[in-house]
């Protein structure tokens, strides 16, 4: 309509898109690079695939990730779903707020009041520490996720199964339920991908009792820059793009829900 | 039937509701109540109940007379007297400011483009803007350190012109630069969201209108897009201010010395320092200013609806 007026709007939005994609892009490209060093590019290598499949430390640590994801996103996705039907059903007040608080301060917040809470119930800080906070930060995601999905929809549906007879269990088992499947997957998908990523509360709740994934990347880059974390940050990249993607998917709604 | 729609409701809400009590609200309240108790002399936290090492006050509140043989403020006026906190205070907020400015100025064209894009393309280039924004946090920053490291190629060509025109190579690790770059990068997607859902729903013929009436295309941006869009600018910001104010990782990988904020003293003290009454004074500080915006920012959010109206 106004074509001056379009051709800078894409020129900006072109670059928006550059200066969210560059770097990562820059990642990626770098972790088949034949040099130790994040600099000139020598040649094409899996090597650091292969040195991170026998780094010990990194394996233990994304068996550990994949674990407290594993058991995160079942509690986070029970827990939510059922959060998300109350928030629906019921007018409450201290439910929303306890869901959604979570998700609006700092995670820095929740990861000290969690440390401390922790050392005081004189808990070892490892892996059990680490999935309770996960659970409690991913029940808010799983809730919005499950309350969106339940207001779009269309409530005469499980009346007329009231109508026809049904209890109230079967009209939910029945009607309900599989409606809003798809928003419970995403969810469950959701959380898992929330607690493999996550690594402030992490950060706090692990002690040295267990590392991540993010833990050890964190742990690396802070000593010195090695193409090893390049290749593990594709591979999660990877892994985080496929579990989105299906998300999406199965609930488009979802990834707008924040 | 009343009473089992009451048993219902425990049924279905009780279990999160616990669940998020335990774990979230509890642990919450004790990070306030210890604000107000001393360190224990091997750092980390004195019992929660029990006496004041100073005033030597032994039995449990039995004697409780005086609440300050339990209790102290010491720990805040730590915090008021060293003017080291109020700055570094300043300084966060200050960051978080210029980072939501910038995520401001770049996420509005995108965000307006994408809007009156062809409503087959817009979920695919919001999809585009959410995908970089779930890769890990701390690869996004890895990112950026490989960039701005000394060998990186931007480094390189920023010094390459810095050096025509005489100027000396800059370091652009560890600036102040650095950590805004970075933030801004972080927390993008953020800003892009809540306007793009906001500029959305305009009624386009209210610009037409104006068009009609001889508005220029600046005057039609300035006097009816820009307040119909102020919800949306808001909800960004505030999605974008808080996550940037509470930052340590960034600080902690980019900043170097100069460049650390609230959450890199509140780190500090939790696992460093272990003095955890003055951690939980600082974290609630935090969670006050917070809240402060919070309420803030639904004010003038509803301000803007009403101007909108």
């Amino acid at each position: 309509m106004h074509s001056k007026q379009s051709k800078w709007l894409w020129a900006a939005a072109l670059f928006a898109y550059a200066f969210l994609y560059l770097p990562l892009i820059i990642v990626v490209v770098y972790s088949f690079n034949d040099s130790k060093l994040n600099a000139e590019w020598v040649g094409f290598t899996f090597k650091w695939y292969e040195i991170l499949f026998h780094d010990a430390q990194m394996l233990t640590a994304a068996r550990n990730s994949l674990l407290i994801g594993l058991i995160t996103s079942i509690c986070a996705t029970v827990f939510g779903t059922l959060a998300g039907l109350a928030m629906y059903k019921y007018k409450l007040r201290l439910l929303p707020l306890l869901v959604l608080t979570p998700i609006a301060i700092p995670e820095i917040l929740m990861g000290v009041s969690l440390l401390i809470f922790f050392v005081m119930l004189n808990m070892t800080l490892g892996l059990v520490s680490v999935t309770l906070a996960h659970i409690a930060f991913c029940i808010g995601f799983v809730a919005i996720v499950v309350r969106s999905r339940l207001q779009g929809m269309d409530e005469s549906l499980v009346e007329a199964a009231r109508d026809l007879g049904a209890t109230p269990v079967q009209a939910f088992r029945l009607v309900t339920m599989p409606l809003i499947m798809p928003g419970i997957i995403a969810g469950a998908l959701m959380a898992f991908t929330l607690s493999i990523d996550d690594f402030v509360i992490t950060f706090f709740t692990a002690g040295a009792g267990a590392s991540t994934l993010p833990l050890q990347i964190y742990s690396m880059i802070r000593i010195a820059v090695t193409p090893e974390v390049n290749a593990i940050s594709t591979l999660l990249m990877l892994l985080t793009l496929c579990l989105i993607l299906l998300a999406s998917k199965l609930a488009p709604s979802a990834l707008r829900a924040e | 039937m009343a009473k089992s729609n009451r048993l219902n409701k425990w049924l279905i809400s009780g279990p999160p509701l616990l669940y998020l009590l335990i774990f979230f609200a509890i642990p919450s309240l004790i990070m306030a109540f210890a604000a107000f108790r001393f360190p224990g002399d091997y750092g980390g936290l004195l019992p929660l109940i029990g006496p004041n090492p100073e005033t030597g006050a032994n039995e449990i509140l039995v004697n409780a007379s005086n609440w300050r043989d339990y209790l102290t403020f010491e720990n805040f006026g730590r915090f008021f007297e060293d003017s080291i906190y109020v700055e570094l205070f300043v300084k966060s907020f200050w960051y978080a400011g210029i980072t939501t400015l910038v995520c401001l100025l770049l996420a509005y064209p995108l965000a307006w483009l994408i809007a009156r894009s062809p409503k087959k393309y817009r979920d695919l280039m919001i999809l585009l803007v959410i995908l970089p924004f779930w890769s890990n946090f701390l690869i996004r920053v890895y990112a950026w350190m490989i960039i701005l490291g000394p060998q990186g190629y931007f480094t390189m060509a920023i010094n390459q012109v810095l050096g025509l025109i005489g100027i000396g190579p800059v370091q652009l690790m560890f600036s102040h630069f650095a950590v805004i770059i970075v933030l801004v990068y972080v927390h993008l997607p953020f800003m892009v969201l809540p306007l793009y859902a906001n500029l959305e729903k305009h009624d386009l013929a209210l610009l037409d209108a104006a068009q009609d009436l001889g508005a220029s295309a600046w005057q039609r941006f300035w006097k009816v897009t820009w307040p119909l869009s102020l919800p949306g600018v808001w909800a960004g910001a505030a999605l974008v201010f808080i996550p940037a104010l509470g930052m340590f990782a960034v600080p902690d990988l980019i900043g170097g010395t100069d460049g650390i904020m609230i959450g890199n003293l509140i780190k500090q003290q939790f696992l460093d320092s272990r003095d955890w009454p003055f951690g939980s004074v600082l974290s609630i500080m935090l969670t006050l200013a917070v809240l402060g915006l919070a309420g803030l920012a639904a004010l003038i959010g509803r301000g803007g609806k009403r101007n909108a109206l």
